[in-house]
């Protein structure tokens, strides 16, 4: 079995997926003949031809409105967005478009279209490469919101959404696009190779939305992470030494509330984990959902760990980036309650 | 000498309410002396055009110059009753708003040559993806009336099953893509469309409007910067009836240039064409549909008109344009010209016109009455499960739950 990073299984996931249905095409800026500024779409042009596998205007709006239309006469589109921070000119056609044609058509349109979009920080990226607005599409109706933390999910989840009939974003956390990253910043840079999740099979293979995965059973206090905030959690659950249960949830959107809930009513606790700022952020949602299902068998109020309600900043990454340290202090919390 | 200071310009209309009103501002040329350059003219060779006006039925109604379509007698009267239909039905329903029969009403009065006409002039299997006011394109079609009475009134055999506002159709076999109330925001669907289309070696092309107003959306920069790009096989319209709402087209940029020339800076050819002769827009659309089947890209299409009612059932246009604006309008009445024309090459009678006129009016009618029967806006309405369906393909258990919390 081939060893890849996350790019590399992302191209093989497209790869593949363009060699089998001749309705499959990927555009975006810088997407063609370069392959795309973080090379997801490396060679894809070449092998598939230039129609299949071409840069587009530098027009967010356009290159949705443009995948709707496709997906409308009836290919399987999958767009690229450079970054997660360039979404917003798109907002407009993800929201009032893509998320709502099926619904407002009564099933006559609909929009089977995939937009892969790298976002999140621990890149020195500043206001413009680091955010993490997954929550904002969580809360459109009618969008499916995917986020992998690993080779192995990231093919498997991006074959899942392009051959998904609804419109599914897939935010592709970049720091861990080349290796995974638990948040010590001060460390030596990790690769891919030897990790268990970077063993990528050929062919193709799906991993159903909507499922979570358990990372690391435990029976204390469960931990809810996804990208890149799955190895942080990881970090933070050793160092705290506590046994706790994290789960990586793959999916915000559908989310597998089921296995959340039967967790947290094992473990009697929980702490939510996300890069994105708290006020407003996924975290509450799931606090919510865990209090409203889990409320008898909490033992300690439902703790939130995330990025700082300000603007990404620039010279202070590692005083925003919500790491380890933070986790640990945030378990202790409520193993000390 | 001190320099002059400087002043903000913000334009204002020729007439507001209590004043003439006025349309001398606008040179309107004469019917046929416009040139119809050959299909594979290139768009360097045609850059008068956008600034140009394309008619072709004179005053008298004679269809003259290079763009008459050379029509025969059935297309022209199937055009005709398409849009006496479309206003016939626009009278009946507007009336049923003020019976509070519907939540929601938009007329197209004085519009309808530019649904109908390229309705008619395009082939089974192209996509319109339409703004409101182009219900036309519908009748044309012969949409069942009772299915669009029955969304207008949002019973419970309304085909959009009370998901969506009246009017704002969805009609995939008539080749009417999903409608909606964003301005704008179909545009670029229509050019990933027709990409589409190109991409799988299709024959069929897409159509799509929007209104001066929203030419201001970065969502028509965007339409045309790919339909350009990638010579996408569509026809890009804009029906220029002078008011969004309330804002004359001075507010879009009317003032400086016209619709028409925006395609110049895309490399896209640009026709200015007389929206309310029937003949002008089939020909206009006929030409640019031919130019897009083969491969030779999209066209910009400005449809000169003038929206001679409200802007819907919640406007009242006499609170900022003079009343009797609409009567000034000097490219008179797409309906009446072209009956005029019909009338004039012997195709066509009074008393034609009259019977065709009773039988729409009785068509729509009892339309409207088989609808009533099911349910009126609030007297009727589809199952309240409908709600829930179609959110995703599959439901996921927030849908599920929430149908069980409502007890449905």
């Amino acid at each position: 079995m081939a060893m890849m990073n996350m790019i590399q299984a992302l191209n093989n996931a497209l790869d593949e997926k363009l060699a089998q249905d001749p309705d499959v095409l990927t555009f975006g800026e810088d997407v063609g003949y370069f392959g795309g500024v973080f090379r997801v779409t490396d060679k894809l042009q070449e092998k598939h031809g230039l129609t299949r596998c071409f840069d587009t205007p530098i027009s967010e709006g356009g290159i949705i409105a443009a995948a709707i239309g496709m997906g409308a006469y009836g290919l399987r589109p999958v767009a690229e967005i450079q970054f997660a921070d360039y979404i917003l000119p798109a907002f407009d056609q993800l929201v009032s478009e893509a998320a709502r044609l099926r619904y407002r058509s009564n099933g006559e349109f609909w929009s089977p279209i995939t937009v892969r979009s790298p976002y999140g920080g621990g890149i020195f990226g500043g206001q413009t490469h680091s955010q993490s607005p997954e929550a904002i599409f969580a809360h459109i109706t009618g969008l499916k919101t995917v986020i992998p933390s690993n080779p192995y999910d990231a093919k498997g989840l991006l074959i899942a959404a392009i051959e998904d009939d609804d419109p599914v974003i897939v935010l592709e956390p970049k720091r861990i696009y080349n290796g995974p990253f638990d948040g010590r910043h001060d460390q030596a840079l990790k690769t891919w190779a030897g990790h268990p999740k970077a063993e990528v099979p050929a062919g193709l293979y799906r991993i159903p939305l909507g499922q979570a995965e358990i990372v690391r059973a435990g029976r204390e206090v469960t931990v809810l992470a996804y990208g890149t905030m799955v190895h942080v959690a990881l970090a933070g659950i050793e160092e705290a030494e506590v046994d706790a249960e994290l789960i990586d949830l793959r999916s915000i959107v559908p989310l597998d509330v089921d296995t959340i809930v039967a967790s947290v009513r094992k473990t009697g606790r929980c702490v939510i984990l996300h890069e994105a700022s708290r006020f407003g952020g996924f975290g509450g949602e799931l606090s919510a959902l865990v209090q409203e299902r889990c409320f008898d068998h909490l033992k300690a109020p439902v703790d939130r760990v995330a990025g700082w309600d300000t603007p990404y900043p620039h010279a202070f990454e590692w005083d925003y980036f919500p790491g380890p340290a933070r986790l640990v202090k945030a378990l202790r919390r409520v193993m000390e309650y | 000498m001190n320099p002059p200071r400087l002043e903000l310009h913000v334009p204002t209309p020729f007439a507001r309410p209590g004043e003439k009103a006025s349309f001398k501002h606008l040179e309107i040329a004469q019917a046929g002396i416009v040139r119809r350059p050959e299909i594979a003219c290139a768009e360097a060779e045609m850059r008068d055009l956008p600034y140009a006006l394309i008619r072709v039925l004179d005053d008298d109604g004679n269809a003259v110059g290079p763009w008459d379509p050379s029509l025969n007698a059935d297309h022209l009267r199937r055009g005709l009753r398409a849009m006496m239909l479309t206003r016939a039905f626009d009278e009946r329903l507007f009336q049923a708003h003020r019976q509070g029969k519907t939540s929601f009403y938009m007329k197209s009065t004085g519009e309808e040559a530019i649904g109908a006409a390229p309705s008619l002039a395009l082939a089974q299997g192209d996509m319109c993806f339409p703004t409101y006011r182009v219900m036309s394109w519908l009748h044309a079609r012969g949409y069942p009336l009772v299915s669009m009475v029955n969304q207008i009134f949002s019973n419970e055999k309304d085909p959009l099953k009370g998901r969506q506002m009246p009017i704002l159709f969805s009609a995939r076999d008539y080749g009417f893509y999903s409608l909606s109330g964003n301005v704008g925001s179909r545009f670029g669907h229509a050019v990933g469309w027709a990409m589409a289309s190109a991409y799988k070696n299709d024959d069929k092309i897409a159509l799509a409007y929007i209104g001066e107003g929203a030419t201001a959306e970065g969502d028509f920069h965007e339409a045309l910067t790919f339909a350009s790009v990638y010579r996408a096989p569509c026809i890009l319209c804009v029906t220029n009836n002078q008011w969004a709402i309330s804002s004359f087209s001075g507010i879009a940029g009317a003032e400086m240039t016209t619709f028409a020339a925006k395609a110049l800076a895309y490399g896209l050819p640009g026709l200015r064409v007389d929206g309310n002769d029937f003949l002008a827009v089939t020909a206009a659309t006929q030409w640019a549909a031919e130019r897009a089947r083969t491969n030779r890209g999209a066209t910009l299409i400005e449809f000169f008109t003038y929206r001679a009612c409200g802007h819907s059932t919640s406007d009242d246009p006499t609170k900022y344009r003079p009343a009797d604006e609409a009567e000034h309008w000097p490219l008179g009445d797409p309906i009446a010209r072209l009956k005029q024309h019909l009338i004039l090459i012997g195709e066509w009678s009074e008393d034609q016109d009259q019977a065709l006129a009773n039988e729409l009016h009785e068509t729509v009618r009892a339309a409207v009455k088989e609808a009533e029967a099911v349910g009126t806006h609030g007297k009727s309405k589809p199952n309240v499960r409908e709600m829930f369906e179609g959110v995703f393909k599959d439901p996921d258990w927030r849908v599920t739950e929430q149908r069980r919390e409502l007890e449905i």
